[in-house]
């Protein structure tokens, strides 16, 4: 049970990076005699409305969710670590600037503003990470932004300033390095939250295009047959949930070894 | 306090300012020509042309922010492309239903929220606590496009309890509710618990054990209204989840709210709706946190006097 999310996170991962190059996936194979086909030994999670094999389509679909996590985690950190460490260091007017945009950002919900632009820029896989990231670095931005106020004032950081080093290499070689567990908490758990709204954009019809398949727009086209045929809506809904949550559990598990705070109480 | 009132209402009016920028920059995302997108191909240069004139595309984009913001004090928010409404008119139809499901969904998450994170803390470290933990951290990964189908195929295909979509009677609103409810009450219940077991270790607590008083009224009179004023702010934050959800629920219920609006407006390409419906939900937001803060404000004067320390 304590490795249950290691366990499940890697399948993830395997499965998407290797899946389709190892297993013999036929995702798009259309079969009109297997329409609907509940769950059998020739495919075990059945076929969809157009005969296509479910658990095949749900690896391509592990493959979408990976993809976009990563890229949009990798992003909205890279970004929001650099907006918020450079806005707290130099402080000023330039940190007054960012407080305000962070503070516009966060009073749009973020997946409402991820539909409108994913919605506005149309659909596709890379206007799917681009919509995700710009709601995404705000959070990275104000968590980087709020450590390194805390920390800019250290003797370390006055040392290196004593001896000319320029601020950037200061926020590089002296701050980020302390600040990197709280960051790498807050990402696992927006891993997390990005593979729900991957998955909710493509329900919506804005997330990848068909024949592509990702979790959210398998959801969708199972709705439709709910009564006939549940196991397409249940299947990738249980594939995505034990993403999560496996996810979740990861950075529950990363904040109680990293976080000093909890260690002390 | 009529000081911390005052710098609440300008920094929110800065907020509401930026929105209403960030906003207005959403048309300018469109690739390509929105004009182009919103007629189709095969729309004659003509109509073309009147809608650029129309929207105010032919203008300077400063001009055009100018204008955009003048007409947002007069609540004037354009017109539908596809449905040749005022776009104020679309919203005030739509706005009751999502109202309505907030609301509900609200309350179901309260309901669930404080039992489950009482019974957590006050059961700490027992089968209980994993228990509301567990279906806490549950509620989190299911998202409310997957909750919504299976609660539909549970209670309304399977057991016929409850309609499967649309808003008619009493009932409809018990599955929509439900879905939006569950995901704020797994947020709320971890933080029902947290507070409250840093309430419970505070002295005045000690006293009340001490003066005789049963556990029940313990928790209840001295823990759990301490532990409210905080876990109340973070229902004001949450607030703009349940917002956001609310497009995605109302999309699976068809439920005729703003966030249903919103969903089909970027399906017609009808950007000057999206562009209101993004606006209004983020404009209610930050007025119920402003709200939240000041009337957090009056109840608990730390608050307020708090900010020079």
């Amino acid at each position: 049970m304590r490795c249950f999310p290691f366990v499940i996170a890697i399948t993830w991962a395997l499965l998407a990076v290797l899946g389709p190059f190892v297993l013999a996936l036929e995702p798009d194979a259309i079969d009109l005699k297997k329409i609907l086909f509940t769950p059998d030994m020739s495919s075990w999670l059945g076929y969809d409305d157009l005969g296509r094999p479910i658990w095949d389509r749900l690896v391509m679909g592990a493959q979408t969710s990976f993809i976009v996590a990563m890229w949009v985690t990798i992003i909205s950190v890279l970004l929001g670590t650099f907006i918020g460490s450079v806005s707290a260091y130099f402080g000023g007017w330039l940190d007054l600037l960012v407080v305000r945009i962070i503070d516009v950002f966060l009073a749009v919900p973020g997946i409402l503003l991820a539909i409108a632009f994913a919605g506005i820029m149309g659909p596709g896989i890379e206007n799917v990470v681009i919509a995700l990231s710009v709601v995404g670095w705000v959070g990275y931005a104000r968590l980087s932004r709020a450590q390194i106020l805390a920390l800019k004032h250290r003797e370390h950081v006055q040392a290196a300033v004593s001896l000319g080093t320029g601020p950037f290499t200061i926020i590089r070689r002296h701050l980020l390095p302390l600040i990197s567990a709280p960051l790498i908490v807050e990402a696992t758990f927006g891993i997390a939250g990005v593979v729900i709204a991957e998955a909710g954009l493509s329900f919506l019809g804005l997330g990848v295009q068909p024949p592509e398949a990702s979790w959210g727009s398998m959801i969708r086209d199972g709705t439709a047959y709910m009564l006939i045929a549940p196991h397409m809506v249940i299947a990738p809904g249980i594939a995505m949930m034990l993403a999560v949550l496996s996810v979740n559990l990861l950075g529950d598990k990363l904040r109680d070894k990293f976080d000093v705070r909890l260690k002390q109480q | 306090m009529l000081n911390y009132i005052l710098s609440r209402f300008f920094s929110a009016l800065i907020v509401i300012f930026g929105v209403s920028c960030l906003v207005f920059l959403l048309i300018h995302m469109v690739p390509g020509d929105p004009v182009e997108l919103m007629l189709g191909e095969s729309a004659r240069p003509a109509d073309r042309e009147a809608l650029r004139v129309a929207l105010g595309l032919d203008q300077p984009v400063m001009t055009q922010l100018l204008h955009y913001l003048t007409n947002l004090v007069q609540f004037d928010l354009g017109e539908s492309i596809h449905q040749r409404q005022p776009i104020t008119q679309l919203l005030a139809e739509r706005i009751p239903a999502t109202v309505q499901l907030a609301l509900v969904s609200l309350v179901v998450a309260i309901l669930i929220a404080i039992p489950l994170g009482a019974i957590a803390a006050v059961k700490r470290g027992s089968h209980w606590d994993q228990l509301a933990m567990g279906f806490s951290l549950f509620g989190i990964s299911i998202p409310n496009f997957w909750m919504g189908p299976l609660l539909i195929l549970v209670f309304s295909l399977w057991l016929g309890w409850f309609p499967v979509s649309g808003k008619e009677g009493l009932s409809s609103i018990v599955l929509p509710a439900l879905t939006l409810g569950t995901a704020m009450a797994s947020i709320l219940a971890r933080m029902v618990r947290s507070t409250l077991l840093e309430v419970l270790g505070e002295d005045y607590i000690r006293t009340a054990r001490a003066k005789g008083l049963s556990e029940v009224q313990v928790v209840w009179r001295h823990g759990l209204r301490n532990a409210m004023l905080p876990v109340i702010t973070l229902i004001g934050l949450q607030l703009g989840t349940l917002l956001g959800g609310a497009v995605i629920t109302e999309t699976v219920f068809s439920w005729p709210g703003v966030g249903q609006l919103t969903i089909e407006a970027i399906k017609k390409r009808d950007y000057p709706v999206v562009q209101a419906c993004v606006l209004l939900i983020s404009l209610s937001y930050v007025v119920v946190n402003v709200f939240t803060d000041i009337v957090y404000a009056a109840i608990d004067p730390r608050i307020r006097l708090g900010d020079g320390e």
